[in-house]
């Protein structure tokens, strides 16, 4: 399995690669913005899952999600929203562009392993 | 500033120390921020915009910074860096946002985190109070400054 983790904050990206290395997963990506998140998916595929956070600069984490959900290329990527968005509205647009799964910072290793489905 | 506005960054901070940090904050009794105003080493605030306006802040003295970051992303952290910048702003990041769930009426909007190393005193909005909220905690003691208006 390969994982892309999306985020701006290098803690975070640790902390998930920390916890999702412990879950057996060996080849991670990581881009720190959704731009830059495109490249690193098109150069990485097969890519099976993409954490993503929603606030991030230059491309967030929504536009991300709608840019990938318009590519058949990569209609089989599972894409969880990693995020401290919390509120319903955000939770009910994501997933309606297209994510897959969402979990709201801050998590429990245990809240991770359960939506990432590993 | 509505005291009703506050508890919802209480819970959201008491949450984020238990989920990533595992460790059980104490809060403290809510003061208004009068001078002398207190010092911090490291801050990292969160600005608010939308039905209210302003900022939450995490305040930190060095030696809970480090303790706090060490203990969330699990390897040691030993100095003010860049590590330990983007971690204690990842923290107010997740505090502010974790709030917004029980503040859906202001309808908010946060932004990217700024952080601030050196001692510092921070300044909230010109006329509006800003809320101390001391905490206690096994990795050191800590606080939180709430400066917001409601439109």
């Amino acid at each position: 399995m390969k994982v892309l983790l999306v985020d701006d904050s290098v803690t975070m990206r640790r902390i998930q690669k920390t916890q999702i290395g412990n879950l057996g997963v060996t080849e991670i990506v990581e881009a720190g913005d959704g731009q830059e998140a495109l490249g690193v998916l098109k150069n990485n595929m097969p890519v099976d899952l993409v954490l993503l956070d929603w606030n991030m600069p230059i491309m967030d984490g929504i536009t991300f999600l709608k840019t990938v959900r318009a590519d058949a290329t990569y209609k089989d990527v599972k894409i969880v929203m990693c995020t401290s968005e919390s509120e319903k509205s955000r939770v009910v647009e994501a997933l309606k562009s297209g994510a897959n799964n969402y979990i709201v910072k801050p998590f429990t290793p245990e809240a991770l392993k359960e939506k990432l489905g590993l | 500033m509505n005291v009703a506005y506050i508890n919802p960054f209480i819970a959201a901070t008491v949450a984020c120390y238990k989920n990533m940090m595992d460790a059980e904050p104490t809060q403290g009794a809510p003061v208004i921020k009068r001078e002398p105003f207190p010092k911090y080493d490291i801050s990292g605030i969160i600005g608010l915009s939308g039905g209210a306006q302003g900022s939450i802040s995490l305040c930190y003295p060095m030696q809970s910074a480090l303790a706090t970051v060490s203990k969330m992303v699990g390897v040691p952290i030993t100095e003010a860096g860049v590590d330990l910048a983007d971690a204690i702003g990842e923290i107010a990041n997740i505090v502010a946002g974790f709030a917004k769930r029980d503040l859906a009426g202001l309808n908010l909007s946060i932004s990217l985190p700024n952080v601030i190393i050196s001692n510092h005193v921070l300044s909230g909005l010109s006329g509006v109070p800003t809320v101390i909220v001391p905490f206690t905690c096994s990795l050191g003691p800590f606080a939180m400054e709430i400066s917001l208006k409601t439109s």
